[in-house]
């Protein structure tokens, strides 16, 4: 094997396309926008709509979109080849489980002490004491 | 698209790279897989302990601040800007791959500039915020703020907030100094030589995963 015949150089792709890296630019900007908008709206109408739970579910649609711009155009995944995404793609696909798995032990333990541990309940429902506004500043404390 | 590969080209028998990528981006992104786990362990962490509280403080009464204004009400206002600055620097990073596709080494040069200064910008805002938290109380095992229905907070929340933030923070460190490394590359014209950009293409996959790590840090933390 004296040589290898792929890079340097990338032959295949020797012209690189400016276009579709600033639609991908637009498309993360008006998606975090979107997202920006949507929370000031939930912010203004006091948690009222829209209802904190749809709210969320947005969000995580709207950040697996952003993610896929990211991967796909600016690092530049969707162009190479078809085995080598999968080498990325399915391994990837842990996270499915991983978040799962773990969201659902956490609430899973919430549900078992608040069930079986009063006092942890109790000490929950104690009210914070008001917040001190911070007196007299100390010279150089940034505010 | 996917890249079109010619049929019944033997991309096993040898000779060849199987991926068509050289052998050091496809570590790169190999490397930026067990990078995304450790992130994704982190961030699952958080959520596990933030469904297994009753209680948690509401993101739109800490993050509130903006350089300069004083006690306004500016829930997500800075953050937003950070995540501007970020998605800026990774499009002027594309661009430098772009131009070193096209052997153009002032644009590349002119390009890694834009990106070191828009890191460093991040930086700054980051260190900003730690700093006006800071004042504010918060720090690990310190927490001022209350939960959203006003009991009393752990110190889950600052703990998970300074230690993801600032491994994040310390990527973008990391990524600004190998940006850095590889502009005084591209001015001593060692790319140029090689004839091809690969390094500012690798250093580019880098830089796009801290940015893609942001949007999942900015949802967690700020959002949700």
């Amino acid at each position: 094997m004296s040589h290898i015949e792929t890079p340097p150089g990338h032959v295949a792709e020797a012209h690189f396309d400016t276009r579709p890296i600033w639609r991908t630019f637009w498309i993360l900007l008006g998606i975090t926008c979107f997202e920006l908008i949507l929370a000031t709206i939930h912010i203004k109408t006091e948690g009222r709509f829209p209802p904190k739970l749809v709210l969320n579910g947005v969000y995580l649609i709207l950040t697996c979109a952003k993610a896929f711009y990211i991967i796909a155009e600016f690092m530049h995944l969707r162009h190479e080849i078809k085995n080598m995404i999968m080498t990325i793609a399915v391994p990837a696909l842990l996270f499915v489980w991983f978040i799962i798995a773990f969201l659902w032990d956490g609430g899973s333990y919430r549900d078992l002490r608040n069930r079986y541990d009063r006092h942890h309940a109790e000490q929950n429902l104690i009210k914070a004491p008001p917040r001190e506004e911070p007196a007299a500043k100390k010279p150089g404390q940034p505010d | 698209m996917a890249q079109a590969v010619p049929a019944g080209q033997k991309w096993w028998s040898g000779g060849k790279s199987p991926f068509n990528v050289e052998y050091g981006k496809l570590m790169m992104w190999y490397f930026l897989m067990s990078d995304a786990f450790t992130f994704g362990a982190f961030l699952i962490s958080y959520g596990t302990i933030r469904f297994s509280s009753n209680g948690w403080p509401d993101p739109n009464e800490v993050f509130k601040a903006f350089p300069l204004m004083g006690e306004m009400n500016l829930p997500l206002v800075f953050v937003s800007l950070m995540t501007f600055i970020l998605i800026a620097s990774s499009v002027t990073m594309v661009l430098a791959v772009a131009a070193g596709h096209n052997n153009d080494q002032k644009s590349v040069t002119k390009y890694m500039i834009l990106t070191i200064i828009g890191g460093l910008m991040f930086l700054g805002c980051q260190a900003w915020e730690w700093t006006h938290l800071h004042g504010e109380g918060a720090w690990w095992g310190r927490n001022p703020f209350p939960n959203a229905d006003g009991s009393v907070a752990s110190t889950n929340f600052t703990n998970f907030f300074f230690t993801i933030t600032g491994f994040h923070g310390f990527h973008v460190f990391s990524g600004v100094v190998i940006n850095c490394i590889m502009l005084i590359k591209n001015l001593r014209g060692d790319f140029a030589k090689r004839g091809h950009y690969l390094m500012i293409e690798k250093a580019g996959l880098y830089w796009h995963f801290v940015d893609l790590v942001w949007v999942f840090v900015f949802t967690c933390f700020y959002l949700l």
